[in-house]
């Protein structure tokens, strides 16, 4: 018993990686350090995209965008802008060597066939047993798209989300079931937030690492019993 | 059988009130903006559309539904930060709005052309836009059954085409072009360049010509 207290608290103290909340960039900086080398990704619109700006060349990731292309580049600047060569978000890019490109219901397949590793995506709700809320808030006269955010959320092998751990008003994002229209059932894997990483599955949700707080504190801040993570062996 | 028109307004010369019409692009990229100007100008309406979006700023498929001639939209993104025209008509209870996960779209335009009566696949299951559809646990997934998206006719926008109608694209421009292509009973296309029987190496063809109906160039 005693020793079983001395090593949660053991593991309590060695979760909060960070004295201060992470910043934007500091999270997308995490995430890109977390995808596995090799790995094919589709970064959402958004925060997500920030992600593409910490790849190293050493991790050889290849971006997928969902309209139609692999081997996704940086965003164009100048003279590289091309009108017949956007982003998800229609924003101009740029192609790497050895790029593809492909048409709508290929790039699809490429989701909803499992062959991506991971995707990124940020997110109004998450559910303890990982139910995703994105692309709709339900409200009253809001007009409702929804894109590709239901194709990646099944399809991809890893789901992360990307968001800040609380509302505006302070509400946790992490809730027991989304009252927001889902976008999919029981999809996240991870959630990364300001405040902490939380593993998301059927063993509820577990925090791997907490920023400027720690385990208890986090507790009141999420309507969900949190339990630490095992540790990853170095 | 296919022909070779000398203008956008020959191209869709025929195109009935009530028709569905698919129109390719994903934003700006791809979309046969001189095909749907032609549109404009021969009068059909009633029109129900399948494209991604629903048209973006004043232009294109944006200025087809400010003028009242779009009865229903089927896409996956109407919402943008300059769909006003969608916006407007939508919230005047103006048109109607089939949406439609992305790949399910896909899916089921690519099903239409392929003769396949309809698929069962895990996206949308478990949420509103699977709400009286038919389900299934398939493989231990909940899966959802989608059917085929067909059309009257298609305007598409390709690079290139040779004299057989075989279309060759320009890059992320291709998006829905070669399914589109398919799944429609007339597909016009717009292209740059048209060049002889023999120019495309078969290799890098994208659309097979059978597909394709009528051809324009657009300068």
């Amino acid at each position: 018993m005693g020793a079983q207290t001395n090593s949660q608290a053991g593991s309590r103290a060695s979760l909060q990686t960070s004295n201060k909340a992470l910043g934007r960039d500091d999270l997308a900086r995490l995430v890109a350090r977390d995808i596995k080398p090799g790995s094919f990704v589709n970064l959402g619109i958004g925060q997500p995209t920030l992600v593409s700006n910490y790849l190293t060349a050493d991790q050889d990731i290849t971006l997928h965008t969902e309209n139609g292309m692999l081997g996704m580049g940086p965003e164009a600047q100048g003279d590289e802008i091309d009108g017949d060569l956007i982003n998800a978000g229609k924003i101009p890019v740029t192609e790497l060597p050895g790029a593809s490109y492909f048409h709508h219901a290929d790039s699809f397949a490429i989701m909803r066939g499992g062959h991506l590793d991971i995707c990124v995506l940020g997110a109004f709700q998450v559910s303890a047993t990982g139910d995703l809320a994105n692309w709709h808030t339900g409200a009253p006269g809001a007009i409702p798209a929804v894109g590709g955010a239901m194709d990646l959320a099944t399809g991809a092998k890893d789901v992360f989300v990307m968001m800040t751990l609380l509302t505006r008003e302070g509400a946790s994002k992490i809730v027991e079931t989304c009252t927001y229209p889902l976008t999919g059932v029981g999809c996240v894997t991870r959630v990364y937030t300001d405040k902490a990483v939380f593993l998301t599955g059927p063993d509820g949700v577990q925090v791997r690492e907490t920023f400027g707080c720690t385990l208890e504190e986090l507790q009141e801040l999420v309507p969900v019993p949190l339990t630490a993570a095992p540790a990853v062996a170095p | 059988m296919l022909n070779f028109v000398d203008t956008v307004a020959d191209a869709v010369a025929g195109i009935r009130d009530g028709s569905t019409v698919m129109i390719g692009g994903f934003g700006n990229a791809g979309q046969p903006f001189e095909l749907i100007d032609a549109l404009m100008d021969c009068g059909a309406t009633d029109l129900t559309v399948v494209n991604n979006n629903a048209g973006q700023g004043d232009q294109g498929l944006a200025l087809l539904i400010k003028e009242g001639r779009v009865k229903k939209m089927i896409c996956s993104f109407p919402r943008q930060s300059d769909s006003w025209h969608f916006d407007a008509k939508y919230k005047a209870g103006e048109i109607e709005l089939e949406l439609v996960p992305q790949g399910n779209l896909a899916e089921r335009i690519r099903a239409a052309g392929a003769g396949i009566g309809g698929f069962f696949t895990p996206t949308g299951y478990g949420t509103m836009l699977a709400e009286g559809k038919e389900t299934r646990i398939i493989d231990g997934r909940g899966q959802v059954f989608e059917t085929p998206i067909h059309a009257d006719v298609a305007l598409i926008k390709a690079l290139k085409a040779d004299g057989k109608g075989n279309l060759v694209y320009r890059k992320t421009a291709r998006n829905f072009g070669p399914i589109m292509a398919a799944a429609a009973k007339h597909t016009i296309v717009q292209v740059s360049e048209v060049v002889p029987t023999g120019g495309l190496d078969p290799e890098t063809v994208v659309t097979p010509g059978i597909y394709v109906n009528k051809i324009v160039k657009v300068a």
